[in-house]
């Protein structure tokens, strides 16, 4: 149901009525705003009191190794931090291993969307298939990978290169980063995939028609059609992702435990390495704080980038 | 100048399942004939198929059998691209990320078309339909009116030999389809394009169609000129789906009376008897005591007897609609009810004694069991 309007210059503009009434949740905040305040606060304190203590933490001296030794340490913890010889490694692991990931499970992902958008026989199973493995537990699927696929012994990646003559790859000793990178990507990919087949399927239909009656190949199709189409839902998938894969951390512990060295060595595993490996409670809050302002500008690019993204749709 | 007449043979569309198992014919073995500059409309009620056959001219729909022929030219196997059409769909299918320029320069630039040249076309088509100011928007930023001017200037900077249209109107509110109207029959009038219109909507294809071709269940019922199928149905549906409101269909049977043929609606002691005379009388002649409709359009149902071919109707006024110069009143007359257009001012009350009296002249009979008109 839609009102025609006719403005003074003639023009004739069609409005949906729900659109002339004011918001409602206006109404609700100008009467009664103290009915939202347990809401507010509840989830204000269950943000605050960690933060707080992790900043509390971060400034004074914290040793489970030495108790007896307390006191306000003033920057001395992120000065620690920063001379850690894991600290830059660190840092520099989480970007490759957020990067690589959000590459490979957006590019797999977009590609899988393209190709199940089609039909073929089998397509029903197959799709859950390729859903499954977002359902399986960080800790089992790296057990999965570390034992039963990439082991140099008994995995079966071992067992192919050995029938054709090839000697077995230690994957976790000679290229640690690819292969947590592989386990990672192989968690998110389905994630990824959902995202952007649901999208795919909502690209209409005509617009592809009028494409290839305007002389579009499938390569132009993809290029300047579907692809622009998903782009979207390709904001949503490195948003929830990049968020997510700041905090990898059960797959390196039951892969390669941060090593070899400090090579699979991300600031999630860093801050538990420092808290739990070395006691020393206070230069992990420090690195629990950088890695809170990390997550924070980075989802707020995002977030600015995909609100932005949104507004210039509408 | 290249010849631009589209023509079907033997068109047939059988829709298969996933293991190709054939479930639904939509176009059942089609014959049709478009000429070179013709604006023809396809019409007819949904799922009657002419929305397939137009797919499958426009290339988006495998044919299953039969032929068509662009330009004398069979295209069966031609790419869409490449068959020399352009195509406007109902929800204007337009490119959301692109800007209206690029919208409508998407298939030059494809083509590898000269930046000069399609600058020329582009703004050419746009000034045509009065899109200059809006070439670096967005498509979202434009009403449905806009937007379908759009699609039309997407379709037009093709230089097609046929325009393909489906349905473009029907997304649109009532005062913007008036005037787009008149702006697709006035394009067709400068381009001089040949232009294949499918409507579900009878009042468009009576005042747009140079020919119209009415549809049913995948058949073509008949394929006429809009007066033609006004003044000479060829059959019970198309006597019904041309004209607003609709045909009067009676049935009932022919019988000879004393003073000549009557048709009478059957039973009952109310039951409407109409004494034939004249041309319709003759065409009478074969279908004594067989089943009949007896069918009359409510504009040829007047209020005062001119000649001798005025037969009155007993009927009295059920609901009477005054629009002024005219009123539609619905009378119940026999077994059931008739819609009369009365011209003049009049007031009508539920309940009159309706004074009508049937032109007979223009009068229609249909065989009952095959629907067709009696000639």
């Amino acid at each position: 149901m839609s009102v025609e309007i006719q403005t003074p210059s003639g023009e004739v503009k069609t409005t949906h009525p729900a659109a002339d009434l004011p918001p409602a949740v206006e109404e609700a905040d100008s009467t009664l705003p103290f009915l939202q305040w347990p809401a507010v606060g509840s989830l204000f304190l269950w943000m605050i009191v960690p933060l707080g203590m992790t900043i509390y933490f971060s400034f004074i001296r914290y040793n489970l190794m030495n108790p007896e030794l307390t006191g306000f340490a003033k920057a001395d913890n992120f000065k620690y931090l920063w001379e850690d010889p894991a600290f830059f490694p660190a840092i520099l692991n989480t970007v490759i291993l957020l990067g690589s990931v959000l590459v490979i499970t957006v590019v797999v992902g977009v590609l899988l969307a393209v190709l199940y958008d089609h039909r073929f026989f089998g397509r029903n199973v197959a799709t859950l298939l390729v859903i499954a493995p977002f359902f399986v537990m960080p800790t089992v699927s790296a057990l999965v990978w570390k034992n039963m696929i990439l082991h140099p012994v008994y995995g079966l990646i071992a067992l192919a290169l050995h029938s054709v003559g090839l000697p077995a790859i230690d994957w976790f000793g000679d290229h640690p980063m690819f292969s947590v990178i592989l386990i990672v990507s192989w968690e998110w990919m389905p994630f990824a995939f959902l995202i952007l087949f649901t999208s795919i399927k909502s690209l209409d239909l005509e617009q592809q028609e009028a494409a290839s009656i305007d002389g579009a190949t499938g390569m132009q199709m993809f290029f300047r059609i579907t692809l622009p189409h998903l782009s979207r839902a390709i904001g949503v998938v490195v948003m929830i992702e990049t968020i997510f894969l700041l905090s990898i951390f059960a797959e390196i512990y039951t892969t390669t435990s941060g090593g070899p060295g400090t090579a699979t060595t991300n600031l999630a595993y860093l801050v538990y390495s420092l808290g739990l490996q070395q006691f020393d409670i206070g230069i992990a809050s420090a690195g629990g704080l950088l890695a809170v302002i990390l997550a924070n500008v980075v989802a707020f690019f995002l977030v600015r980038l995909l609100s932005n993204n949104l507004k210039a749709a509408r | 100048m290249d010849n631009r007449s589209v023509k079907i043979k033997n068109l047939v569309k059988t829709y298969v399942d996933d293991r190709g198992r054939p479930t639904f014919t939509a176009v059942k073995d089609i014959n049709l004939e478009i000429n070179d500059g013709e604006f023809m409309v396809l019409v007819g009620p949904s799922g009657c198929g002419k929305s397939t056959t137009l797919r499958m001219v426009a290339g988006l729909e495998k044919i299953t059998s039969g032929t068509i022929e662009i330009g004398d030219k069979v295209v069966n196997q031609v790419k869409p691209k490449d068959r020399g059409i352009a195509m406007v769909f109902q929800n204007y299918a337009l490119y959301p990320h692109m800007t209206i320029y690029n919208n409508m320069a998407f298939g030059l630039k494809l083509a590898k078309k000269d930046k000069g040249f399609i600058q020329n076309s582009v703004s050419r088509a746009a000034k045509a339909l009065g899109l200059e100011k809006m070439l670096d928007r967005k498509p979202q930023a434009l009403s449905g009116g806009q937007r379908q001017r759009v699609a039309l200037g997407r379709a037009i900077v093709r230089e097609p030999k046929v325009f393909l249209f489906d349905e473009p109107l029907s997304n649109l509110d009532a005062k913007m389809r008036v005037q787009m109207r008149a702006e697709i029959s006035r394009l067709h009038e400068q381009l001089d394009a040949t232009m294949i219109y499918v409507t579900h909507d009878q009042i468009e294809a009576m005042t747009m169609g140079d020919r119209i071709c009415v549809m049913r269940d995948g058949l073509i019922m008949q394929t006429a000129d809009p007066l033609t199928l006004y003044r000479q149905p060829a059959n019970v549906f198309v006597a019904s789906f041309i004209g607003s409101p609709p045909m009067n269909l009676l049935r009932g049977t022919v019988q000879r009376g004393d003073g000549g043929l009557v048709f009478n609606e059957g039973a009952g002691p109310n039951s409407v008897k109409i004494p034939l005379r004249g041309e319709i009388a003759t065409r009478a002649e074969r279908y004594v005591d067989k089943p009949v409709y007896f069918g009359i359009r409510p504009e040829h149902l007047s209020n005062e007897a001119m000649d001798q071919m005025h037969v009155p109707l007993n009927s009295t006024v059920d609901i009477a609609e005054p629009m002024g110069s005219e009123s539609l009143v619905y009378l119940q007359a026999g077994n059931g009810n008739m819609i009369a257009r009365i011209s003049g001012e009049h007031i009508f009350r539920h309940g009159d004694t309706a004074n009508v009296y049937l032109n007979l002249s223009k009068a229609h009979l249909f065989d009952a069991e095959t629907e067709e008109v009696i000639r």
